[in-house]
């Protein structure tokens, strides 16, 4: 966990470039290691200089990150990294913010300044790591667990609903959304690359174990034996397949999703949805991020990516490059000195 | 100027109270009328009260809004204790402001609005005009409505608009009676009416009728003029407590070099500061309106780690939803401003009356050993220079700061000397240059104890910070128990030095004498005043007035010793008396305290001051 290090970035960008010279802290087995080097991979792969990089984040097993990448970065508040970083975004743009966060952090103490980031339509990168529980507090369940989920703080299961991340991303309009799983490094970086890359808020929802206390939360969606049938990666103008034989796809029946067998019930490949990210106006996001198990496989990849508005950030630069051009008043002399003065 | 007996009396100083219902446009004609005697060169202090409801019901005591104004020759400290002047728009108006006008003032009222209804609304039983309740006091009753009405249906406005312009007809009455020039006000009235031409023509035309109305009353035989405050020269302006903060932070950013960015969410009474620097963004002003009060202060902290002059601007509530983050900033030893425009709490309690209840929270109000920097602004005008100190001081020191105004400060104005930038003082902050080979996130000047300032975007300079306790020197990780005892020191130290690099604190008269007025923030103009009158009776009394609070200055030991009593006066339950007690307990103090939402009277004030001065 050193805090400070002093390297040049003249040469071109390696994985070596963003270790931390302390020892990362996370439990053996974590899913978070995997994340963390595949934003590694990412920010070589997209170049630029390292020293615009900002790594944001709130309180929480997740919101160490920062600690554990050789960037700038901020270790914020228990749910305030949205807000931290949206300031950073608007005091300099020319940065490139990443908002790391957990299923805690961003969907309970700081829901509020989540909803309303992607409403703004920032533009950093938001990584929520969804592991279902409390971790770094020893195992109460979170926002996003599963009714019924027996933990130190629900003995007798939860009963309340959980959110899915997406459908607040599509509630507060979000422009980008993807979601991956920690045991896939390639999906993990293509989304994620497809994220930095988003001209506003991108939120990347990584279902992410926790071996202490939520081991194999998404293991049904992870399992080898059976992550064919239950996840179904996007991919855009691609037809929704799915299956070890890509048997299966998404179809609408009766204006509802529906998972249907090629060849079965008079389904054919032209039944199957053709998957588009970039139609803003297309509820079929909605309905495919919060397609889950067991009736439906669980939907992957960039689900959301509408370059349908300029981000706030953009907009901003323009009103003040506007108001700097029409306004007579270049410095405070000139401000003091305008409007209702009186010469005695 | 027909009337053949007219004579015109110099006056040295006039209070003026206008009211009426909270839709009538006090507030509106309240700040025409104090523009122009502004212009007039005439000094003045102001103070708008007005209700937390936006339109209570029509007529009733709780939908009256007001506005004082004091004006005169010499220099006006205080908007005064009592009106010479009432203008009564409607029955409540006269209910709720009788008790604050002198006996033998003038009062004028729109006659229109006596009706038996009205009458009964405003809780009184007789008709207020007729039964003897103003005997004592010069009532001129004006059919205020029916001409306004009048006036305006000739030029084509529906009715309910015409109603709205009934304050300008009493106000032209008001310019005749102090001599005003009414071509001020027309101009006053096309600025604000510039997109509604029909509007602004109507509401001059009633100002005019006002006028001709008063110029034609036999009471009016006799005018007023007070002349132009002969000491003041060069430019002024007008300016209120929430405007000048806005401006005093603007110009620190352009002291320093950097740009300013203000996080805030709307409340009540400090809202127009985040409005006034909304509209600067010709200025390189950044303004983040956030979802809330938590998020206001959180954008200004990344804001202040990307390398802006942070602010962030409140009043109680929000100052409390703010103090998580304020431990942040204490921690992170980022450079931040904290504007606090006390009100009346706890809770929302009186979100549109002044109150300086808010100290104690300042001070101590936080989790941790969490010391801030916090200091108070004395007048509307001189929140300007404090805003700018506290700018100042938070990026020399690399603290948090907060500055204490409150909703008198905030709402009232006075005359204010134009400054030059070229005459406010340097501000140095603590920039790093690229890949400086020595920087360290937590290495200090030896001197002041703040720490250096890289930000992102830097070259060689990476580093992370954050809530975790930092290992001196280095900035890592440290849970280390004996590091923890260090950097808690050493922040507070940081605070302590402060104290070398504000100003002594002044004390107004002799130095040593029967008894010391001490204050605080926004009661300077009640208290001098007050001082002032029992200094010219020949009474051995001083006042000092406290803008430095944490630290103290140097020598405020040193001023308390000059004194044989002291008594310290403020407008909550007795907060900063627990502060002076706390850290200087050698002393006795007396108090003199009062939590109605309002300011101090300066007659209510000489009378205690009196009450202690016999004893000499």
């Amino acid at each position: 966990m050193t805090s400070h290090q002093t390297t040049q970035s003249s040469h071109p960008l390696s994985k070596d470039d963003f270790k931390p010279d302390g020892p990362v802290k996370w439990c053996a087995g974590c899913g978070d290691y995997a994340i963390l080097a595949a934003v590694q991979t990412v920010l070589v792969e997209l170049g630029g200089r390292k020293e615009d990089l900002v790594f944001v984040s709130g309180i929480g097993c997740s919101s160490r990150f920062p600690y554990y990448i050789n960037t700038y970065g901020f270790h914020g508040l228990h749910g305030r990294g949205a807000a931290i970083a949206t300031g950073i975004k608007i005091a300099n743009p020319s940065l490139q913010v990443w908002h790391i966060t957990g299923d805690g952090d961003s969907m309970a103490i700081g829901g509020n300044h989540f909803i309303h980031t992607v409403r703004r339509n920032i533009d950093m990168n938001i990584v929520i790591f969804n592991n279902r529980i409390y971790g770094l507090t020893k195992g109460q369940y979170s926002p996003t667990s599963p009714k019924g989920l027996i933990t130190k703080s629900s003995p007798d299961g939860v009963i309340e609903s959980p959110f899915t991340p997406g459908e607040l991303v599509m509630g507060a309009q979000g422009t980008f959304f993807a979601r991956a799983v920690d045991t896939d490094p390639k999906m993990l970086r293509d989304v994620l690359k497809a994220a930095a890359l988003h001209n506003g808020t991108s939120v990347v929802e990584v279902l992410q174990n926790c071996v202490i206390f939520n081991h194999l939360t998404h293991a049904a969606i992870t399992n080898k034996e059976t992550k064919d049938d239950n996840q179904l990666y996007l991919e855009a103008g691609k037809p929704m397949l799915f299956g070890k034989n890509m048997e299966k796809g998404i179809i609408r029946r009766n204006n509802k999703l529906k998972v249907g067998v090629i060849g079965e019930d008079g389904v054919t490949m032209d039944d199957i949805l053709v998957h588009d990210p970039t139609d803003p106006e297309d509820m079929t996001h909605y309905n495919l991020v919060r397609m889950g198990l067991p009736e439906f496989p669980v939907a992957m990849g960039v689900i959301r990516s509408c370059d349908c508005i300029e981000s706030y950030d953009q907009l901003y630069e323009q009103q003040l490059a506007a108001a700097r051009q029409k306004s007579n008043i270049k410095c405070m002399d000139d401000m003091l000195n305008s409007g209702n003065i009186l010469d005695l | 100027m027909d009337n053949k007996n007219h004579r015109i009396i110099e006056l040295e100083h006039v209070v003026v109270k206008l009211a009426g219902d909270s839709g009538d446009g006090m507030q509106l004609s309240g700040t025409q009328f104090s523009d122009t005697t502004a212009i007039d060169g005439n000094d003045l202090a102001t103070f708008p009260d007005y209700p937390s409801e936006i339109r209570a019901p029509q007529g009733t005591i709780a939908g009256v809004s007001g506005f004082q104004l004091h004006f005169g020759y010499h220099k006006v400290e205080t908007p005064g204790d009592l009106a010479d002047v009432l203008i009564a728009l409607n029955p409540a108006a006269l209910k709720v402001n009788l008790k604050w006008v002198k006996s033998g003032a003038t009062i004028i009222v729109d006659e229109d609005s006596f009706q038996e209804k009205d009458i009964a609304k405003a809780g009184f039983v007789e008709n207020p005009l007729d039964d003897g309740t103003l005997d004592g006091y010069r009532l001129i009753k004006a059919p205020i409505t029916s001409l306004s009405r009048t006036t305006c249906m000739e030029l084509g406005l529906d009715a309910k608009s015409a109603d709205r312009t009934k304050n300008q007809f009493a106000l032209g009455m008001l310019y005749y009676m102090f001599s005003k020039d009414l071509e001020v006000g027309a101009k006053f009235l096309d600025e604000k009416f510039a997109r509604k031409e029909l509007v602004a023509t109507a509401n001059k035309a009633v100002l005019e009728a006002g006028y001709h109305f008063a110029e034609n009353l036999q009471e009016f035989a006799v005018t007023y003029r007070i002349k132009p405050r002969k000491d003041l020269k060069g430019r002024y302006r007008s300016i209120n407590g929430n405007t000048a903060v806005a401006w005093g932070l603007m110009a620190a950013a352009e002291k320093a070099g950097l740009d300013l960015f203000l996080g805030s969410y709307p409340i009540t009474p400090a809202t127009e500061i985040l409005q006034e620097l909304a509209h600067m963004k010709h200025l390189g002003v950044k303004t983040l309106q956030a979802e809330d009060e938590i998020a206001g202060i959180n954008s200004a902290i990344g804001a202040a780690f990307a390398g802006k002059l942070a602010a962030t601007s409140t009043s109680g509530p929000g100052l409390a939803l703010k103090s998580e983050a304020i431990g942040l900033a204490v921690i992170t030893e980022l450079p931040l401003v904290i504007v606090n425009v006390q009100r009346g709490g706890p809770s929302t309690g009186l979100p549109t009356k002044p109150e300086q209840a808010d100290l104690m929270q300042s001070i101590f109000g936080r989790h941790g050993e969490s010391p801030v920097v916090v200091m108070a602004a004395s007048t509307p005008a001189n929140c300007f220079h404090y805003a700018f100190m506290a700018a100042k001081i938070a990026l020399e020191h690399m603290v948090p700061v907060i500055l204490l105004t409150d909703g008198y400060l905030a709402n009232g104005s006075e005359l204010w000397k134009v400054v030059k930038m070229a005459d406010l003082p340097k501000i140095e902050p603590r920039l790093v240059k690229d890949n400086d080979p020595d920087y360290m996130p937590y290495r200090r000047d030896p001197e002041t104890l703040a720490r250096s300032w890289a930000f992102p975007g830097q070259e060689g300079l990476r580093h992370r910070i954050g809530g975790l306790e930092k290992e001196d020197v280095s900035g890592n990780v440290s849970q280390d128990p004996l590091n923890h005892q260090k950097m808690v020191t050493l922040r507070q130290e940081k605070v302590y030095r402060v104290a070398n690099y504000i100003p002594e604190l002044k004390v107004y008269g002799e130095s040593s004498g029967d008894l010391l007025v001490v204050g605080w923030g926004g009661t300077y103009g009640h208290l001098i005043s007050a001082v002032r009158d029992l200094q010219s009776d020949g009474h051995k009394i001083s006042l000092a007035q406290f803008n430095y609070i944490y630290p103290l200055p140097k020598n405020t030991k040193d001023v308390l010793k000059g004194f044989k009593k002291i008594i310290v006066c403020e407008l909550n339950n007795g907060q900063f008396i627990y502060w002076l007690r706390t850290c200087f307990p050698e002393f006795q103090y007396l108090t003199y305290h009062k939590v109605q939402g309002l300011p101090f009277l300066i007659n209510e004030l000489k009378e205690n001051f009196n009450e202690i001065l016999k004893e000499f």
